[in-house]
């Protein structure tokens, strides 16, 4: 299986991406924001970091990059795509989930290990979790507050797609804790949080066990890699 | 050249931290005229001729499709600069 992780100008967390990929028994195929071509992946990864500089809007002008033609269709067919961080906001700029994220209410950037809950195991990108598991993986930004209006906030709760919610603390004021969400299909997921950082014991977020154990990420990849496969 | 001025804030009901903080540093410093700020954004799009009622109607598309997010701003002008 090979999944696509997309550069932008300003991308910082493709390479981390990509070993997560390898880590999980895929091959990890670096793409790029200036083509118009998918080098025929079979699921893509939207990468965290500041594209552009984060300027007009986190995510915005990255979201009409020429790949991002392509992404588009491929999602509308099904194609498993996952919007890490600016990934995600990514994704909410170019339509493909709905909402926006904003500044951290208390206007710092934040950078913690985060427990969430997988609030629906049945996405491409979650199928390797067990049903309400709790999770570990580290959270870094300063405009990661998820927003939406009513509307949509009944309809995402409402149909199982509030995918991860923040357990324990609300580190940005995301409304109703949501850590990330799906479209209706469940082959477009986007999040705040990092899996791509908690991949190798060693590197990763403390556990009860053993300091920098926690290798919650994984399964992100695994998941999709058992989907795509099955 | 002429030019067309677009103006976005982050709609009404949203808390704007940006916003929040320069409130708290102007209470800080004494100016207790001011009880709340917002931060918004103005694009000055320089036009290659004049303004013609089409040239405006696509700054306002552009306004509203790309220089804002309608889930989080508004436009709230949208006009040729005197």
């Amino acid at each position: 299986m090979r999944i696509g992780v997309i550069t932008f100008p300003g991308s910082l967390d493709d390479r981390d991406a990509l070993r997560a990929i390898s880590l999980a028994g895929a091959e990890g195929v670096a793409l790029w924001h200036g083509e118009h071509d998918l080098h025929g992946v079979d699921a893509i990864v939207l990468p965290g970091g500041f594209s552009y500089g984060d300027y007009l809007r986190c995510g915005a002008i990255a979201s009409h990059s020429p790949i991002m033609a392509e992404v588009i269709d491929a999602a509308k067919k099904g194609m498993p795509v996952l919007g890490i961080c600016n990934g995600f906001q990514m994704l909410v700029e170019a339509h493909l989930l709905p909402g926006g994220l904003i500044r951290n209410h208390h206007g710092h950037f934040i950078r913690r290990d985060q427990l969430l809950r997988v609030e629906n195991n049945s996405t491409a990108w979650t199928s390797d979790f067990s049903a309400n598991e709790e999770i570990v993986i580290p959270l870094k930004n300063g405009e990661g507050g998820y927003i939406a209006n009513e509307e949509t906030l009944k309809e995402l709760e409402g149909e199982g797609r509030v995918v991860f919610r923040y357990l324990g603390v609300n580190p940005n004021g995301s409304l109703n804790d949501i850590a990330g969400i799906s479209n209706a299909q469940g082959n477009v997921v986007g999040l705040m949080p990092h899996p791509e950082h908690a991949v190798e014991a060693g590197f990763g977020p403390n556990t009860d066990f053993r300091m920098r154990s926690g290798v919650d990420g994984l399964r992100f990849f695994t998941s999709v890699l058992e989907g795509v496969l099955a | 050249m002429p030019t067309i001025v677009v103006e976005v804030m982050p709609k009404a009901e949203l808390l704007d931290p940006a916003g929040k903080a320069v409130a708290g540093a102007l209470a800080r410093l004494g100016h207790s005229s001011f009880t709340n700020v917002r931060i918004g954004k103005r694009f000055e799009l320089t036009v290659n001729g004049p303004v013609t009622p089409e040239i405006l109607a696509d700054a306002q598309k552009i306004a509203e499709e790309i220089l804002s997010n309608q889930v989080i701003e508004d436009v709230t002008a949208v006009f040729e600069a005197k």
